[in-house]
């Protein structure tokens, strides 16, 4: 059975549900991150966004970022889920739940997971906007640019 | 030898298609695959410096070597998350 805490799915998203699958009793705080689709971007009227994901390299970088944080966060559990498809205005793009015995852990981890997310995962976003479309295009991904992790962490201290 | 390409994104928009089968010279690394996609696309060279590669469902330098029947996939730059 494949690994439930990292997913690609076409189907809709429950934060809950992914902050169930990491929560234990061990664990006192719990934090979720929710990516949601904005109706604006750069100026432009979005309509809703189309995802496309290389999955099962998405799921590989998903596992590595989860590897990166325990280096960094032994205690924290990690799970991530993100979409495919077309995803509407106001609904989950990402969901990410991070679990620690103790608050600040979580929060970071969590912090953590979404900006290596950017970073590295293989996925895409195709704007549709009042007027046409566009590819977004971010960082190339390399998962071995320490720098770009460097990065990552610093945005969590 | 033969291998598989995955495209994805703009990069499979400007191909028409997802996925293609190249044949390449034994010995191949994964920038000769990248080339010959230059070869009948050239407006990928607008990505060559910013494409990654993963080979076999991993990521991989452009310099990494081929064997037949491999999978390689050229990816924009990415822009998962919100």
């Amino acid at each position: 059975m494949p690994d439930q805490r990292f997913r690609v799915t076409a189907g809709p998203l429950d934060a809950n549900a992914v902050a169930s699958i990491v929560s234990s009793p061990d664990c006192g705080a719990v934090t979720t991150f929710v990516g949601l689709v904005r109706d604006e971007n750069g100026g432009r009227r979005v309509l809703w966004l189309d995802y496309e994901a290389y999955e099962p390299l998405a799921v590989k970088a998903f596992t590595r970022i989860d590897e990166e944080a325990g280096e960094r966060w032994p205690s924290i559990g990690l799970a991530i889920h993100h979409r495919t498809g077309r995803v509407e205005i106001g609904q989950p793009s990402v969901v990410i739940a991070a679990a620690s015995p103790h608050r600040a852990e979580a929060f970071a981890a969590c912090r953590y997971a979404i900006e290596r997310i950017k970073q590295i995962a293989p996925i895409w976003k195709h704007e549709h906007f009042e007027g046409g479309e566009v590819w977004i295009e971010g960082a190339t991904a390399d998962p071995m640019d320490d720098d770009a992790r460097r990065m990552a962490f610093a945005q969590c201290s | 030898m033969f291998v598989t390409i995955r495209l994805f994104a703009r990069l499979r928009e400007m191909a028409g298609a997802a996925e293609l089968r190249r044949e390449l010279p034994d010995g191949s690394i994964a920038r000769a695959a990248w080339d010959s996609l230059v070869r009948d696309f050239p407006d990928f060279d607008d990505y060559t410096k910013a494409v990654s590669c993963a080979v076999n469902e991993e990521y991989a330098r452009m310099a990494a070597p081929l064997n037949d029947g491999d999978e390689v996939a050229f990816l924009p730059p990415v822009s998962g998350g919100t």
